[in-house]
């Protein structure tokens, strides 16, 4: 009962903001929509048992990407950039009608699914740390090294296109 | 609990962020949306994992998270270096590429 009451909270919440978010027209309060999206998710993933995985996306999302987007809109200045959605233009009611397509298939596949899908007691099952990592350093410990490596592809790239002169002159 | 709710939840943000990459102009506004996309799709790992009594759906929630934070920082890399070029971050102007 309090699941419920908690589950409607959270997903009223993320997706209030979340429409809040694609239609404000300043990309900053975008961003602290979009950290209200993320929080009220983290809370849906501590339902859904798991609580290493809210962690892990509290700190990464709301602690590192998010950060790096304000950074980024506080760098640029594009005040001429601040305007509001126009609906009046075809491809924009298109763009939606595609949308809202989606959303019906999506939501008919869901609705049909063969076996219901009830969730079973939940036993032993959690995502803790331990569980979460003891799975992450055996079955997926090449994955894991591959991402450490994309991390590192990720920085160098960063610099590189960051850089005001380019590395190689002419 | 039923997990049909936590699906729907999924697809609607997702539908949401779909929409905003095609309505909106600026190219953050589109970056947040594909965040969004992205936690919409994590939501349904999530959500399954708990379905089947795996783990693997939460490891592969992790692994969505690396690439997203390596896709943010090169993504915001390449709108810095739009911006100084042209000074603008409206989608529709940036067209060097259009025939």
């Amino acid at each position: 009962m309090v699941q419920d009451i908690l589950f409607y909270l959270f997903s009223g919440i993320a997706i209030v903001s979340a429409v809040a978010m694609v239609l404000h027209k300043n990309p900053v309060y975008s961003v602290l929509l979009l950290i209200l999206t993320l929080f009220s998710l983290a809370g849906l993933y501590v339902l859904l048992e798991a609580p290493f995985i809210a962690a892990v996306h509290i700190i990464v999302y709301a602690g590192a990407i998010v950060v790096l987007f304000l950074f980024v809109i506080m760098l640029l200045d594009m005040k001429k950039d601040l305007e509001p959605v126009r609906w009046r233009r075809l491809s924009r009611i298109l763009a939606a009608c595609a949308g809202l397509a989606f959303l019906i298939e999506a939501g008919l596949v869901v609705l049909s699914m063969r076996e219901q899908a009830l969730m079973a007691e939940s036993g032993d099952f959690a995502g803790s740390v331990e569980q979460v990592g003891l799975l992450l350093f055996t079955r997926y410990l090449l994955p894991f090294e591959i991402a450490s490596i994309l991390l590192l592809v990720a920085i160098i790239g960063v610099v590189v296109l960051a850089r005001r002169k380019p590395l190689v002159q002419g | 609990m039923a997990a049909e709710p936590y699906l729907l939840v999924a697809i609607i943000l997702f539908a949401i962020g779909a929409v905003g990459v095609l309505v909106r102009r600026n190219a953050i506004i589109i970056f947040l949306c594909i965040e969004l996309m992205l936690n919409a799709v994590n939501l349904a790992f999530v959500t399954f994992a708990r379905i089947q009594h795996n783990l693997d759906g939460q490891v592969f929630v992790f692994f969505v998270m690396i690439v997203a934070a390596a896709e943010v920082a090169v993504g915001l890399a390449l709108i810095v270096a739009l911006f100084r070029k042209k000074a603008t971050l409206a989608v529709d102007e940036i067209n060097l590429m259009k025939w």
